[in-house]
């Protein structure tokens, strides 16, 4: 059963403050996708990948096509949904893992990460040893964990980012360049994990640069270019070089 | 033939011309008919300053008649110079028989205090009030105040009262302790003693404020709930005499004064004059009844 | 929770403030377009017009505006801090939102602001009484509410000091001598003290420095997850609106030029203004 279909979908930015300049992103965005699959996004930067979960996201908006998702209540096209509406499946089954963090300040890590589950798990002091054992499987050393992330170094920012975006189980993730500056043995870590979540059925779309982590991870990989899909094609043993 | 001296005496019966009486006698209805509401009114010129008692002086005149028989009272002595003038000033003005009698008056004029004698319901009881305002300590702008009486806004009081609670560990209120009036309007009980206050609870008089200088009428009608602000858990209570008794009469459920003799002892002494003398010649004035007396 | 179209708690409809005489072109005449709120016509100033937005429980509104916007109009309209020209407001926890609280009499709105409301002024002196102790200001709010027990109005204030991070001896102390940080947390602490359902907070953070900004942000957010409190924010820095809401209005001119989803008003806006807005950003 597919959980998002997107189709016809174009984003384009019309730039006020440039003269009206307009900037299209994204142009004629068709496929779809299965419940617990995970496709591979490819792509040059400003290929369009970031654009694309974003527009899935919501936090851009879209300019003409539909992007239908199967919530647990049923169809609907994230494009026309209400705010509200938007605001209920970001709690309940959407995650957007960007490439950066972005926190307030002077809150723990452990407290970052589990920003989601506190939603979920009223029991503070349970969603926080959950959150101390992704991070320890993280390689986060202890001492970090009540620290302020935002003195972190990037890949550290990276494994809290990670961390806080899975740690609630979502039920459609999107996540962006989630092993780019991460160690040969993190970045297994984060695969397994995400691999973890898809056998208990989350769908995943990732965006990567990353050959190795691609292979491992994904089932399909869609290529943009110039805002266009131009590969779209099932991960066999055959495709990997 | 019935005499006319509509022109042979200086003043009109009772000082007050006839017009500003029924305007004050009007307020007065209004009063009573919206228990603890300040009615603002004209407060006319009288031969004595604002703030020496014009405005029970108002009320006085106002609902005076030929038959009434008048007692005045300052700080429970009828015989302290404020009242002496006053009594005689009422006198001059109208002819009424005066009295110290509390049981024997029909209208008695107080400063800063009720009669230890319970109060009938043929008499009225009338109080010269310097300040009616309970809610000028905790808001200065009287608009507001208005304001806050007509929402039954109250909290700020109430935290006043808190306020008093936790910087003393009591409600350090003596005089004029506010009292909410038929469980709607706060009102200032002019500044009679806490001792005093319990007796306005359901009141067989009809009791009238005036407030001369503020030009405010108020009133408690006669079996009125009149409650003194507390806590659930931080009560009112009223001055702690205990261990102390008149030293004229012996007797101890009275307010009492403090007095040192000459020779640098303290005594107590009955505040009400009246009282204090009925008690001393052996006849058993009625005492007002309320539970913080029954408890001593 | 499902949130079909009933379940909102707060629906704002069409809610207008003109200060003036104004005629039937003072809306036409003013707003965005002509980069003016004052009617050239008479002179009448429109300080809020045509707003309309729902916020649905344990939402986090925010408004975001330059000085001068009318955002604060709206929230003390919706605060009924003053009267609205035109517009309803209905409120779901006040008769199930069946009438426009924005018209009840001043003895309920009174009701309704101490019994299911909260404000945080963006100065402490707006929201506390600086003659009372930051207990006896905690406590009005309690006793606003029908509490008259010392021994529970002291329980619960303690209660809120420490959520807010302030050392329960400075309990009976008068919030001028604490520092400007400290005083917004006690006016946040008297805000929620009778856990409203609503609670307005209006530049809360303006005028603190850096350090305790970031500790009353935290605190907004902490309170926010722990009690669910739904909450419209109110800040011309995109920064708190960023992190402190789910969805922004933009105001300019006394109007709501664009409305959406926080992180779409800040990465995809669509109106020139909140693009030259979040242009501006730093």
């Amino acid at each position: 059963m597919n959980i998002l279909e997107v189709n016809d979908l174009s984003k384009a930015f019309h730039l006020h403050i440039l003269n009206g300049k307009k900037i299209t992103a994204l142009k004629n965005i068709n496929f779809s996708m299965k419940e617990g699959e995970i496709i591979g996004l490819t792509g040059m930067s400003g290929s369009g990948k970031s654009s694309l979960m974003k527009c899935i996201y919501r936090t851009y908006i879209t300019s003409s096509g539909q992007i239908m998702y199967r919530s647990r209540s049923g169809m609907i096209d994230l494009v026309k949904a209400d705010d509200h509406k938007i605001i209920e499946l970001r709690k309940n089954e959407i995650t957007y893992c960007s490439q950066f963090l972005s926190v307030i300040p002077r809150v723990s890590a452990v407290d970052v990460v589990c920003e989601n589950l506190f939603r979920i798990e009223k029991n503070k002091a349970h969603a926080r040893v959950q959150a101390k054992n992704m991070l320890e499987n993280l390689g986060l050393p202890p001492e970090l964990w009540d620290a302020f992330p935002v003195t972190f170094s990037g890949g550290e920012q990276q494994r809290i980012n990670v961390a806080r975006a899975i740690i609630a189980k979502p039920r459609f993730l999107l996540i962006d360049e989630p092993t780019a500056s991460l160690d040969a043995r993190t970045k297994d870590v984060v695969i397994n994990m995400l691999l973890k979540m898809k056998d208990s059925g989350t769908s995943v779309l990732v965006v990567s640069h990353d050959e190795y982590t691609l292979a491992q991870l994904t089932d399909r990989r869609i290529e943009l270019k110039a805002g266009e899909i131009t590969v779209d094609q099932m991960v066999t043993n055959e495709n990997i070089s | 033939m019935v005499e006319n001296n509509k022109y042979t005496n200086k003043y009109n019966f009772a000082f007050i011309d006839e017009a500003t009486k029924k305007e004050i006698r009007r307020k007065l209805l209004k009063a009573v008919a919206i228990p603890g509401y300040q009615v603002p009114y004209s407060s006319p010129e009288m031969p004595i300053s604002r703030g020496w008692g014009t405005g029970g002086l108002h009320v006085t005149l106002a609902i005076i008649g030929k038959d009434d028989v008048f007692k005045i009272i300052d700080q429970g002595s009828d015989a302290s110079v404020n009242a002496c003038n006053l009594r005689e000033f009422v006198h001059q003005m109208t002819n009424c028989k005066t009295t110290y009698n509390t049981a024997e008056a029909t209208l008695i004029q107080t400063r800063h205090r009720i009669t230890e004698e319970e109060l009938r319901d043929d008499q009225i009881y009338i109080y010269q009030v310097p300040q009616p305002e309970p809610l000028r300590s905790v808001e200065r702008y009287e608009f507001k105040t208005r304001q806050m009486h007509g929402e039954a806004d109250y909290a700020k009081m109430w935290v006043s009262l808190y306020e008093s609670y936790v910087r003393d560990g009591d409600i350090m209120l003596g005089a004029g302790y506010p009292v909410m009036v038929n469980k709607r309007y706060i009102l200032a009980p002019s500044p009679i003693p806490k001792w005093d206050v319990p007796n306005l609870n359901h009141s067989n008089a009809l009791h009238l404020f005036g407030a001369g200088r503020e030009k405010r009428l108020y009133a408690i009608p006669p079996y009125t709930i009149v409650d003194p602000l507390e806590f659930e858990d931080v009560k009112f209570h009223t001055e702690n005499f205990s261990g102390t008794e008149c030293y004229r009469t012996g007797y101890k459920k009275a307010f009492m004064d403090e007095l040192y003799f000459d020779d640098g002892t303290k005594h107590f002494l009955i505040n009400d004059s009246n009282f204090l003398d009925k008690l001393a010649e052996d006849m058993e004035p009625k005492q007002h009844a309320n539970k913080y007396i029954d408890q001593l | 929770m499902s949130r079909n179209a009933d379940n909102w708690l707060l629906k704002v409809t069409d809610l207008t403030k003109i200060y003036g005489e104004p005629n039937e072109n003072t809306l036409a005449l003013t707003g965005p377009e002509y980069n003016s709120n004052i009617c050239p016509e008479t002179d009448s100033i429109v300080a809020c017009a045509n707003i309309s937005f729902d916020l649905y429980p344990g939402e986090v509104l925010g408004i975001v505006g330059e000085s001068g916007s009318g955002k604060s109009t709206v929230v003390k309209l919706l605060y009924l801090d003053m009267e609205q020209t035109s517009g309803s407001a209905r409120f779901m926890p006040y008769i199930d939102g069946s009438i426009n609280m924005l018209d009840a009499s001043s003895q309920k709105k009174r009701y309704i602001k101490n019994y299911l409301m909260g404000m945080v002024y963006q100065n402490p002196r707006d929201g506390l009484n600086f003659n009372f102790t930051s207990g006896g200001n905690i406590a009005e709010k309690l006793i606003m509410a029908g509490n008259y027990h010392v021994g529970d109005i002291r329980a619960r204030a303690s209660d809120l000091l420490i959520k807010t991070e302030i050392p329960v001896l400075r309990m009976d102390d008068q919030p001028v001598t604490f520092s400007g940080g400290m005083q917004q947390r006690v006016q946040i602490s008297k805000a929620i003290a009778n856990d409203p359902p609503l609670l307005f907070l209006d530049e809360v953070t303006t005028g603190l420095d850096v350090s305790v900004q970031a500790k009353v942000l935290d605190l907004i957010r902490e309170l926010q997850q722990d009690l669910g409190i739904t909450m419209i924010v109110v800040s011309h820095d995109l920064s708190v609106i960023r992190m402190l809401t789910d969805r922004t209005l933009v105001m300019k001119n006394g109007r709501v030029v664009e409305g959406g989803l926080t992180d779409q008003i800040l990465q995809d806006p669509q109106h020139e203004y909140s693009q030259l807005l979040v242009s501006s950003l730093l």
